[in-house]
């Protein structure tokens, strides 16, 4: 696909991006814009990209915002996304803003801040975590988000601390026609312990495209609950990419809750050293004329990894969904343990849904496991509920809504349960069910 | 209360029930008992309603309407209770939800305004004791991961709370040890009343043991070959189906 609409346009964008003084920071650049003109956005034609088409942002032009428009947020809105106690980190259409973030009482050996003024102050720290987690991946997406990334969260958590109160991360659009282009780097020393949650909002009614990558390292012993929320306008378009690196022993807990965009591309890969162990759960829900991609990869390197993941689907109308997991389990991976499930529910003739589970097992003395299934609502189980006197109609949003709870009772920080508890709700306006009956 | 005429079902092309009349007064309890494939379970579904059973003759009136015209949560609604053979799994939906949306539709229906969480709690709590169930249980997803006791104890529960007028009990009693049984029995008993009918369909007499009938019938082709009271079951339990079996052979 040609980007040359792109490249022009973010030409003058160049001399505004953070760490331009860092040649290494640069000579990165270079190389991604170099791909990015080259290939341009993933086309179909790429296997890792066959179920999702992304032509329509070719035709699109998002325009990059230079500065954060703070002063224009509607603060009690903002509030609405935000968690109850936990220290918030916000970025605005790809903006770090500490204005809006509520930073205080981390202890002080914790890093949360901007990228942008952690190149200009800490270059060191963030040139050992660029890049990292993410390897050898790539792709037209990827490129994008490295040549023109404009900001995004450094969080730091040293070695043996346990950080009382989870960090959301919550990017927020506000502007139609814009772009959010961020680059994260998370990163725990070992025996640390954190719990992190990516929020993606926009405001009501806007078309904007995120372009969101994440990057996580993870140290020996190290534990990471990651649950991100995606609830962007049914005009956005989404690409979240979460990148991980476990090094031994350390485990990694994500949670990848899709319910908005037009379009929505996420992806979620880990590469386990010795003994390291992720739990993946997807929950994602489409309707009307969405599309959302759920692109999972685990690395199992070295031995004794074990890796559990679990996704659900719904798709209503004529929603369309993707499920591609792939596990690799190496050939020094021996007494690897890999389970992998997708349920996908079709609630409409229209509906479709992709699964493509994926395991390349080159270890010989491992346990792998996986499992797909499409289906519609058991008749049986409406007419069980139908008949203790529950209409038809109530009794089919029941089960639909159980379906769904069931990934959202497995998220244990107890104020997102409720808050995606209310998402779902809402896209189930008659189910009935009410939140005290719970 | 309940008076079914002539009733013919099939499945697909296949006639299940060929003329069942049967007439059932308030606070009757009528034992439906036969062999496998006689047509039980066919008279207890197609009385709650479920889908797939055509019925092409005969009518059946309840509390003098025509039940046979009523989508299945009318009828829950205006007081019919199946109590299933196999109760459904249903993961993700809680106990307490259920009978909450249960009750509440039914409440409605009767131009009556929910209860509020605090009655619908004290009341649901005492029904709990009565099928001698742990509360813990009214938290717990429908069904899932009960024992089959549990899973009967459960759709008494549910009976109990949603205080229906004509109660069906599809085998019951199939796969409950004695224990389980006398418990689902007592359920039942402390729930007939002058205005509540019981039609209890089962295969062995042992369950009527429990729950004394006023009229036994015996069901054996699709069709009602034996009525009496009590001591027919007994009659039965000695004789064994087979007895019945000729008396049909005979007859046809």
């Amino acid at each position: 696909m040609s980007a040359t609409n792109y490249i022009k346009r973010y030409q003058t964008l160049a001399s505004s991006l953070s760490g331009q003084n860092l040649p290494w920071l640069n000579t990165l650049r270079q190389l991604a814009l170099g791909s990015f003109s080259a290939s341009g956005f993933p086309s179909p034609r790429e296997e890792e990209w066959k179920y999702t088409n992304v032509t329509a942002l070719e035709k699109k032009l998002f325009a990059p915002s230079s500065v954060s428009a703070s002063a224009t947020v509607d603060k009690e809105w903002l509030e609405t996304h935000k968690l109850a106690d936990t220290w918030s980190l916000v970025l605005v259409d790809g903006h770090f803003d500490l204005l809006l973030s509520d930073l205080a009482g981390l202890p002080d050996e914790v890093i949360a801040t901007g990228i942008s003024s952690a190149l200009e102050n800490q270059p060191d720290r963030v040139k050992a975590l660029f890049g990292t987690s993410l390897g050898t991946e790539s792709h037209g997406f990827l490129a994008f988000n490295t040549a023109y990334f404009s900001d995004g969260a450094f969080i730091g958590i040293p070695a043996g601390i346990v950080l009382e109160k989870p960090i959301q991360i919550l990017h927020v659009s506000t502007r139609n026609e814009a772009l959010s282009n961020t680059r994260s780097l998370i990163g725990l020393s070992k025996n640390a312990e954190a719990k992190l949650i990516e929020t993606f909002v926009g405001l009501l009614g806007i078309s904007y495209l995120t372009s969101a990558v994440t990057e996580i390292h993870l140290s020996e012993n190290a534990d990471l609950d990651h649950y991100k929320l995606q609830v962007e306008t049914d005009k956005a378009y989404h690409f979240g990419g979460v990148y991980v690196k476990q090094e031994k022993s350390s485990r990694f807990n994500q949670h990848n809750l899709s319910f908005g965009g037009l379009l929505a591309r996420n992806e979620i890969h880990t590469e386990l050293a010795m003994a390291a162990e992720c739990e993946m759960n997807g929950l994602f829900l489409a309707k009307n004329r969405q599309h959302v991609d759920n692109h999972t990869l685990i690395h199992h390197i070295e031995p004794h990894g074990i890796s559990r993941e679990t996704y659900r689907g719904i798709l209503a109308d004529r929603a369309r969904g993707v499920f591609q997991g792939r596990i690799v389990v190496h050939p020094q991976a021996q007494k690897t343990s890999a389970e992998m499930n997708n349920r996908n529910l079709l609630l409409s003739e229209d509906a479709e849904i992709d699964a493509k589970p994926q395991l390349e097992i080159l270890a010989d003395d491992v346990k792998c496991s996986h499992g797909v299934a499409v289906g519609q609502l058991d008749p049986e189980s409406i007419f069980y509920l139908v008949s203790r006197g529950v209409d038809r109609e109530t009794a089919k949003n029941m089960l639909t809504f159980a379906f769904a709870n069931e990934m959202v009772e497995k998220i244990g920080l107890e104020s997102l349960r409720g808050r995606v508890q209310e998402h779902l709700l809402n896209l189930f306006p008659q189910t009935g069910i009410r939140r005290d009956w719970l | 209360m309940l008076k079914i005429e002539n009733l013919h079902v099939r499945i697909e092309d296949k006639p299940i029930l060929k003329g069942i009349s049967l007439h059932i007064k308030p606070g009757e309890v009528h034992a439906i008992m036969g062999p496998n494939g006689s047509g039980k379970s066919t008279l207890s579904h197609v009385l709650a309603g479920r889908d797939g059973y055509e019925v092409t003759e005969g009518t059946v009136i309840y509390k003098d309407k025509n039940l046979l015209e009523m989508p299945p949560e009318e009828r829950a609604r205006e007081g019919v209770f199946l109590a299933f053979q196999y109760p459904v799994e249903i993961p993700g939906v809680s106990n307490v939800y259920l009978l909450k949306a249960a009750l509440n539709a039914i409440r409605k229906h009767k131009g009556l305004s929910e209860l509020d969480a605090f009655d619908f709690l004290q009341m649901i709590k005492a029904k709990t004791k009565l099928v001698e169930m742990d509360e813990k249980f009214l938290y717990r997803a429908v069904n899932e991961g009960f024992s089959g006791g549990e899973k009967k104890r459960n759709e008494i529960l549910q009976m109990a709370v949603l205080e229906p007028s004509l109660c069906i009990l599809d085998e019951t009693d199939s796969g409950l040890d004695i224990d389980a049984l006398k418990i689902v029995s007592d359920g039942v008993n402390s729930l007939r009343s002058a205005d509540r009918s019981f039609i209890l369909v089962t295969h062995y007499q042992r369950l009527l043991d429990y729950i004394k009938p006023d009229q036994v019938h015996v069901l054996a082709q699709g069709r009602i070959v034996k009525s009496g009271d009590a001591s027919l079951a007994l009659e039965l339990e000695e004789r064994g189906y087979g007895w019945i079996d000729q008396t049909v052979g005979v007859a046809a």
